[in-house]
Formats: structure tokens, sequence, C-alpha cells
């Protein structure tokens, strides 16, 4: 058994963070990762990011992710690649498969930063090669250099939709159409005008119906949808295409966090069902969970929430005052706020709000 | 099809070549690169078909988490392609329902 200060599940924007600011306050930290690489989705993500300043507004993804693996690597944090974490036991013990073999590490905190999955939708024809989540399309071309194919059709104008379609005609590819049920583009204006811009037809107020092709995508049938969403099949069209992405959302990955017996609430603004948590952002006795987990964001605030949960578990382990420890959580507060304000925000920061006095009152509302 | 030029990336950098026989063909692949992007940049969409019915599945997800990308390896079935490097003389063939294991030869 490998014996540890914190084991941080999950090395995306989250966990990274979760891990430096830890590894800052000499808490040995270990922190497991199931891919070959650390870092999640950052570097797929080869846009500049929102918000202020020091939220590194104006970096680009994938350098942010370069900075984040620098500054673990300089904490003395280690990091375990190949490493899946399948289960969470009493007394803090947590299975994990590294390079083949399982073993189990004890911990006395855990932060589960296990990000989300992409949402997925079923209709005729979806199981198609060539159909696929805009984040495999996102992977393919900013990672791997490798075009999935030249006519795509985008289900989805979240920020998701409108920046990988705008990735897509960035390295070469015809986005022939993007497609959204709801009535409005869900993502920012300044994405989608950029997608405008490029005469790129958006449909709002319709979806896809079907996928044609025979063993790969060779089109796809839209139709409007009422305003119970229902497609009207009598309206139908086609639209030739080789590839279809699914932008469609999110969902939280919140199996360990079941296993470790929290509650958990349902909401819809953060992509489904999250572990109730409190203030600093912990589920369970010991155990912390921290970005897309805990609600589905951004990495900017999964960043800030990870530096929370590694600045609370140092706190309970009793490797900075109690002082210094609240004015480290503060300033995350303030910066996390900045974040979850505007119009988007804000649905966000009421959300949070709300899991947090559903978790207070399960504790009796004793703070 | 290769992303060779990008805007913001820049040029993609010279990389060693790796051969690799997909289903008895010859493709090219680049050093460090998963199997379903060599796949990808020949042209190759369909990496498998289901058990019952037959249908093709290829990339879905691409990081490793779906499975829908499964193919035999060097004899070893239900491998992630899209999270599984080249190797050079790698054998790949298309997984037919749950695969074979062992049999290179057919």
């Amino acid at each position: 058994m490998i014996n540890t200060e914190l084991l941080i599940i999950g090395g995306g924007p989250a966990g990274l963070a979760a891990g430096i600011e830890a590894g800052k306050l000499n808490v040995k930290t270990i922190i497991v990762d199931e891919n070959s690489l650390p870092g999640g989705q950052l570097f797929k993500q080869i846009h500049k990011f929102f918000g202020s300043k020091e939220h590194k507004a104006g970096i680009r993804g994938n350098k942010i992710g370069e900075q984040l693996l620098s500054e673990v690597s300089e904490t003395g944090v280690e990091v375990y690649l190949n490493t899946r974490a399948w289960g969470i036991f009493d007394d803090n013990i947590v299975g994990i498969v590294k390079d083949g073999k399982t073993e189990k590490i004890k911990a006395k905190k855990i932060i589960l930063a296990t990000g989300a999955s992409e949402n997925a939708l079923a209709f005729p024809g979806s199981t198609l090669p060539g159909v696929m989540t805009a984040g495999a399309a996102q992977t393919f071309i900013n990672v791997h250099r490798v075009l999935p194919g030249k006519k795509i059709v985008m289900i989805g104008t979240g920020n998701v939709g409108l920046i990988t379609s705008y990735q897509l005609m960035q390295a070469g590819a015809e986005v022939v159409a993007i497609v959204e049920a709801a009535p409005s583009v869900g993502g920012y204006d300044v994405h989608a005008n950029k997608i405008r811009r490029a005469g790129v037809p958006i449909y709002l107020g319709h979806t896809i119906v079907e996928a044609q092709g025979n063993m790969e995508v060779s089109g796809a049938i839209l139709a409007p949808v009422d305003d119970k969403f229902k497609a009207d099949k009598s309206k139908s069209f086609f639209i030739d295409c080789d590839t279809i992405c699914f932008a469609v959302g999110l969902t939280p990955r919140i199996e360990l966090a079941q296993m470790a017996n929290s509650p958990t609430i349902y909401i819809s603004a953060l992509g489904g069902h999250v572990p109730l948590h409190d203030q600093k952002l912990k589920i369970a006795d010991s155990i912390f969970a921290a970005g897309d987990i805990a609600g589905v964001e951004e990495a900017s605030t999964a960043m800030e929430e990870g530096r929370l949960a590694g600045v609370a578990a140092a706190i309970e382990l009793g490797k900075i005052n109690q002082v210094d420890g609240i004015e480290k959580v503060n300033n995350i507060y303030q910066r996390l706020a900045k974040l979850r304000s505007g119009q988007f925000g804000m649905k966000r920061a009421l959300a949070k709000e709300e899991i947090i006095r559903k978790e207070l009152e399960l504790r009796g509302g004793v703070e | 099809m290769r992303i060779i030029k990008h805007p913001i990336l820049g040029d993609v950098k010279e990389k060693k070549k790796v051969n690799i026989n997909v289903d008895n063909r010859q493709v090219e692949a680049l050093e460090g690169e998963p199997i379903a992007a060599a796949l990808m940049a020949a042209g190759i969409r369909a990496f498998r078909r289901t058990i019952k019915t037959g249908e093709p599945r290829g990339v879905y997800c691409g990081i490793g988490q779906c499975n829908d990308c499964i193919m035999e390896v060097n004899g070893v079935p239900n491998v992630r392609t899209c999270v599984t490097l080249v190797e050079e003389g790698m054998i790949i063939r298309t997984q037919i329902g749950l695969g074979k294991s062992g049999d290179l030869d057919d």
C-alpha cells in the first residue's frame, strides 16, 4: 500500500491547480491520471481564455496547460500517469490500476478532480463512423493535427460548439451547418459572431433527425422543432456532410463521489447530478471535489476550485495556520465570484450557492 | 487528412515515419501519434464491426473513454486506438465483434 497525505484523482486544470497549492504548502501529494499526459483537456483548447488577467485571460489553453505542468514539477508533487482510480473505500483507501497492476493508496485527504464527460444524442445513424463528440474533433485537429472530416455539421451552439467550429475552420475544414434546438445561440456572442462573419449558417430552432451513410457519414437530415423541441419531420431537409459533431453539454463524472457516499443534487445549470459540498468543496469526511465534477463550468473556474480544495486540504492537515489559510481561501472566493458574474456566470453562482445551502441543511445547519 | 499548416499552432514539425499494417495494407504513420490519428489521416474511419448486426463503428470520444474505436492490435483485441501510440511494424486489424486474439495470419 502506498501512503500519502493528499491524493488528487485527475490531472486536469482542477487537479493540477490543487496539487500546486498543496505542494507549495509542503503537503506530500500524489496526483493520479489515467492518461499518458497530464493537463486534462487543456491542450486541445488553443483559444484565448476569458476573464481577468489573474485568470490568465488572453492566454491560450494549451499554454496554460504548459504553465501548470512546469509549476507542478517545481513543487515536487508526484504524478502517476496511465493510472486509473477505480474505487474509493473505507479509511480513505483508493484502488488504482497503475501500468496494468492494481494497487492501493491510503491518503489522509482526497481531492476528486475527475472532470466531466461529453453528452451524446441518439437518432438513426448516430453510431456511424464520422459521428463524434466535439471534443474528439478538437483533440484530433489541435493535438494530433489530423482532420476528422472535410464537411462538418456541428450540433449545439454552446461555447464548445462555437469554438470547436471555428477551430475546425482554422484547421482547414468546412463547417456546413451549426444546429441549435433553442431559439437563440447558447454561447458567448463574441464566438457566435466570429462564426457568422465567416458565413457559416446557424440553424436555430432545428435539430438533427438522422445521420445518413452506409459505412460512414455521408449526410445529415435536419428538421425544425416546435416549442416542445419535437422535430417536424415534414419540413426536414438534407445537408451534405461527412462528419457530425456533438456539442450538447457535459455531465459531471461523479462515480467516485457516489462511492464515497456523498449525497448528490440535480442541477441542470451545472450539467446534472453533482455531489453536495460545503464552501470549501468538502463532500465527505476528508474528501473534496473540485472542477467539473462539482458542476460543469470552465477551465478557469476549475483551476480556482482546485486551488481552493488544495488549500482547504492543507489547512485540515495543519500545514498552514488558520489566519493565513483563511486569507488564501478568501482571495480564491473573490476570484471565483468574479468568474461567476455576468449574464452567464450568475446562473452558476446561484447554483453553487444552492449546493452549499443544501449541504448545510443536511448537516443540520451547523457551520 | 493531415493539418500541416495552422494559423495558431504553426507548421507541423518534421516527425519520424512509422510503418504500420492495417488490414494487410501498409499505412504511413508518424512517431508519437495514436493509431486512430494515423488511420484517420489515411482516410480510414470504420474501425470495427458490432457483434450482432455487423454495423461499423469508429472514433467517438477520442480520449479513451467510450471504447468505440477498439481494434485488434498485434493479435490483441479490444485495444483503444485513440490512446494507443503507433509502433513500427504494428499489425492492426478491423475488429469483428469481440475479436480474435493471437491470430495474425488470416
